[in-house]
């Protein structure tokens, strides 16, 4: 736990709603190292993006509630931070880059003017010195100084993921969480902003948390990998690890989905069935609906995440039979 | 090669906005075989949808014939027009707005079969159920609204909708874009079923190169408005010619260890096509432009077996 | 036929295989859930019944009209429910007539409105380019105009009586109508399930009738409940200034006025068709706001 910059510890968050409770995170358990990158891989609803509010307390209540957990970040618990000491986090020690460039900037601000919002908040620096070093942090992201008296509809989609950028790193936060950063961008603009998240990361030895279903960026740009079903980590692994031994049903399914551009398929393998219904999920494995190897047991007994060696974890039942049969030789 | 069931002839799209005139789709000619699948990518704003709309007649061409069947869609009168629909349909992409939401299930499916008399009154519901059945949704949802299912179901809704007239060919417009990759799989599945069943002519039309390349036979790019190069979809991916082609291949984020491509990173962002400059559209973003490329436009042509280009460097 | 067909047997999700209910039985069902909503239904229902039974209950010529100088500024007692007015007649037999009038002008000059509005609304919005604007320009004109002024000047111009009175009110909320269904068009117009059925072969009448208009509707139901209320206001504001109903008909606006004299000793006169303006607006306000959340099938909590 010494160098982990974050913790996060049997963390549960559920939704209260009309139709029910929905359970969105189930116990989860992430630690990161400082510098590292973690790609949290997932299908809609698998309860990434609630992860990702949780860590900076930001999840709507009502109708969320944290139930249980710890969070811990530096070393301490941010879930017993008061509102204040998170007001100091949040954009300085921890940021976040949303899904959409286009509604996570305010239209009646220049460019440059939200960018030294956070510095002039955040590292007390008049509104001089804030507005050049937003100017430096545009440069930085590749928009030219002079444009930062821009409003943000004069940006087109990828200069304005660059511009929400460039505000996430303008404090040198030890941590970024990416939610799905390039998810609306064409694919040679997704190259161009990946290309720079890589570079800035390297430049700022910034730990990152970056959401994504796309298996492709996660091998791009992460170390290490957890996958994420139905509010669970079914699996954490290295980056080689994940790829090149996939121990989940559910990994290996996703893997099955992705048109391969390497070699000729004929068929996808797709997974079966639907997303449980996170008000009511399956007893047993939340995915042995769904799941082509599942047994009997499955039904009954809820996995625990076990360590198959090389803390490459796994949450399955076939796993956990083994470890235990080799045990009792 | 099969007869062509769709030719388009120098097919033009122009809107006016108050900015100039948009150059949504600019001269394309292009030909789908019958029973196989033309993939349309580009990314977003070349124009893509807007193709694939004008050869429904859902948008008016400026410019151009669109030869289906042999019949000049473009001169058809309202009535041939209607008739022709039971012929070319269309799978939208997002299957929450191409969806009524006053209506349900059956409703939805039942309406074109009630347009175009296809079966009798009595046997609507019958037909109704073995569609459903055919695109895999439980008869039990027969009374549900769109809002009550997921993406995949609704877009299961949307591709029985169209099959309700028995069409020859299907644009499918982004089909999967808006789903997750598991039920993705699925609807992909579920389309390679029926065209082999159902001997279905598709236009693929999309932005995700892996999707591309898996279902079409046959791929075209475009760029602001133009096919820059077409050939099948092997030797496009083995073999990519033009200098747009080779970054967007490159800039794909692939899900595996052993091949890393170089990315090969372009310059800037996607010019508008409102009032386009003269010369090649792909000009100022392309790493080997040559004085003439900003010129002169590079004409659409054969280099090597039936792969087509559009780019100078190939005059060598 | 396919390994994806499995799908459609699995039992993870809620959806149960249930009855057709029709859109009209489910918009009930969560307009029941709405409290508030309700509670504006059932003063509603209150208001309406105690309207129709007007005659029943209190005889016109008898007790509402007839002046009794005797009993005069009387306030509530057993024989009189809420008092008598400066010319004796019973206060609560006058309200209840008067809820007549109130919700006759209120609804017919709706309609009117909706009526007209509605379909200029929709020509414009769904044809839109010049015949949009020649119409749209022609109601900016009319909403320039104060609606109460125009209101005023219509029953000025065509004379005193009832027709006019809702004519009146009818042709001064036209614009707002107008407008509203011309943006609800608009934005369902645009929507791909119009193309989707276009695409089918559907014809233009039958895509406004079937697709268009059922999903325009929901904004123009609740503006036409507050429409209602807004009606009844001007009803009263009218009467107030006498031009509304020619006397001795009862009206809640001209009973407020006649009653104004004696505010400082007879307030009653004034305080309860005060209060049952009030609250009728209320209870059409609460209805109002129930059934934009109730008609809305994607608002689902």
């Amino acid at each position: 736990m010494d160098n982990n910059i974050l913790d996060i510890k049997d963390l549960k968050v559920n939704y209260i709603t009309d139709e029910g409770t929905v359970q969105a995170v189930n116990g989860l358990n992430i630690s990161l190292k400082k510098g590292e990158s973690l790609g949290l891989v997932g299908e809609t609803g698998a309860g990434k993006t609630t992860t990702a509010l949780s860590v900076l307390r930001l999840i709507p209540n009502p109708p969320g509630k944290i139930e249980n957990g710890e969070i811990y970040f530096e070393g301490k618990n941010l879930l017993e931070a008061s509102e204040e000491e998170m007001r100091h986090i949040r954009g300085n020690k921890i940021s976040m880059i949303f899904q959409d460039p286009m509604t996570s900037l305010n239209p009646v601000m220049t460019v440059g003017e939200q960018i030294a919002e956070g510095i002039e908040i955040h590292q007390g620096l008049d509104k001089q010195k804030s507005m050049e070093k937003a100017k430096e942090m545009l440069e930085l992201v590749g928009i030219p100084k002079e444009r930062s008296v821009d409003f943000p509809h004069q940006f087109s989609g990828g200069m304005k993921q660059r511009v929400v950028i460039a505000i996430a790193l303008s404090c040198n936060p030890l941590l970024l969480i990416a939610d799905e950063p390039t998810t609306a961008l064409d694919v040679t603009i997704q190259a161009q902003v990946l290309d720079l998240m890589n570079d800035l990361k390297e430049k700022f030895d910034t730990s990152m948390i970056l959401i994504t279903h796309d298996l492709g960026i996660v091998a791009e740009t992460c170390d290490k990998v957890a996958v994420m079903y139905a509010g669970e980590i079914i699996e954490f692994a290295t980056l080689e690890q994940l790829f090149t031994e996939p121990k989940h049903p559910y990994t290996k399914g996703l893997f099955g989905s992705i048109p391969n551009l390497e070699e000729d398929v004929d068929r996808l393998k797709p997974i079966r069935g639907l997303m449980p219904d996170p008000t009511n999920l399956p007893k047993g494995c939340t995915f042995h609906p769904r799941c082509p190897e599942a047994k009997e047991t499955c039904k009954k007994r809820e996995p625990v995440s076990i360590d198959t060696g090389n803390s490459h974890m796994v949450k399955c039942l076939l796993y956990e039979e083994v470890s235990q049969s080799e045990g009792a030789k | 090669m099969g007869e062509p069931i769709l030719r388009v002839e120098h097919i033009k799209k122009y809107f006016d906005t108050p900015k100039g005139l948009l150059h949504a789709v600019d001269d394309l000619t292009f030909d789908v075989d019958k029973g196989r699948t033309l993939g349309l990518v580009g990314e977003s704003g070349c124009g893509k949808s807007t193709t694939g709309r004008v050869i429904l007649r859902l948008l008016e061409a400026t410019d151009g014939q669109i030869h289906f069947n042999g019949k000049d869609v473009n001169k058809l009168n309202k009535k041939e027009m209607i008739e022709l629909r039971k012929d070319m349909q269309i799978i939208f992409q997002d299957p929450f707005s191409s969806l009524n939401p006053r209506l349900s299930v059956s409703e939805i499916i039942a309406e074109p079969l009630i347009i175009h008399n296809i079966v009798k009154k009595s046997e609507i519901g019958k037909e109704v159920s073995r569609l459903m059945d055919v695109v895999g949704l439980a008869e039990r949802l027969v009374n549900t609204y769109p809002h009550e299912l997921d993406g995949g179901r609704r877009q299961r809704i949307g591709i029985a909708r169209a099959l309700a007239l028995k069409p020859k060919f299907i644009v499918a417009d982004e089909p999967v874009s808006a789903l997750d990759v598991s039920i993705q799989a699925q609807i992909l599945n579920l389309m390679q079923d029926l065209q082999e069943e159902l001997d279905l002519t598709y236009l693929f039309i999309t932005h995700d190169l892996s999707v591309v390349k898996h279902i079409s036979d046959d791929i075209a790019v475009m760029y602001l408005g133009k096919i820059v190069e077409k050939a099948s979809a092997k030797e496009l991916f083995k073999n990519p010619l033009h200098p747009y082609t080779k970054a967007l291949l490159s800039a794909i984020p692939v899900p595996s260890l052993t091949k890393k491509r170089d990315t090969i990173l372009l310059k800037g962002e996607i010019t508008s096509p409102i009032n386009p400059k003269p010369g090649c559209r792909f000009a100022a973003r392309c790493n080997y432009a040559m004085d003439r490329c900003f010129n002169e436009e590079p004409e659409f042509k054969m280099v090597e077996g039936q792969h087509e280009v559009a780019c100078f460097l190939m005059d060598k | 036929m396919n390994s994806d067909v499995a799908t459609k047997n699995n039992a993870s999700t809620k959806t149960k295989s249930k009855k057709k209910r029709s859109q009209w039985s489910e918009v009930w069902r969560r307009l029941k859930q709405n409290k508030m909503a309700m509670a504006g239904l059932v003063i509603l229902t209150i208001l309406v019944l105690l309207a129709v039974f007007a005659d029943v209950i209190a005889d016109y010529d008898e007790v509402a009209i007839k002046q009794n100088a005797a009993v005069r500024l009387q306030g509530p007692s057993k024989d009189h429910w809420l008092g008598t007015d400066n010319l004796g007649r019973d206060i609560f037999a006058r309200m209840i007539h008067g809820a007549r009038i109130s919700l006759m002008v209120g609804i017919v000059a709706v309609s009117i409105a909706i009526l007209i509005g509605g379909t200029l609304g929709a020509i414009a919005g769904f044809y839109g380019g010049k015949v949009d604007n020649i119409i749209m320009r022609f109601m900016d004109v009319f909403l320039a105009i104060p609606s109460i002024l125009l209101a005023i000047a219509i029953v000025g111009a065509l004379g005193q009586n009832l027709f006019n009175l809702m004519l009146a009110i009818g042709v001064s909320s036209i614009p707002g109508f107008a407008r509203i269904v011309r943006a609800s068009v608009l934005t369902v117009k645009d929507q791909e399930f119009v193309e989707a059925a276009r695409a089918i072969g559907a014809t233009d009448t039958r895509i406004i009738i079937k697709h268009i208009i059922p999903n325009a509707l929901a904004p123009v139901i609740v503006q036409g409940t507050l429409g209602v209320a807004g009606a009844i206001l001007s009803t009263a504001g009218l009467s107030f200034i006498g031009l509304g109903v020619p006397k001795p008909r009862p009206e809640w606006g001209a009973m407020l006025s006649d009653g104004r004299q004696f505010l400082r000793n007879a307030s009653h006169i004034t305080t309860f068709p005060g209060l049952a303006i009030v609250i009728t607006i209320l209870a059409l306000n609460l209805l109002g706001d129930g059934l934009r959340d109730a008609l809305d099938p994607r608002l689902k909590q």
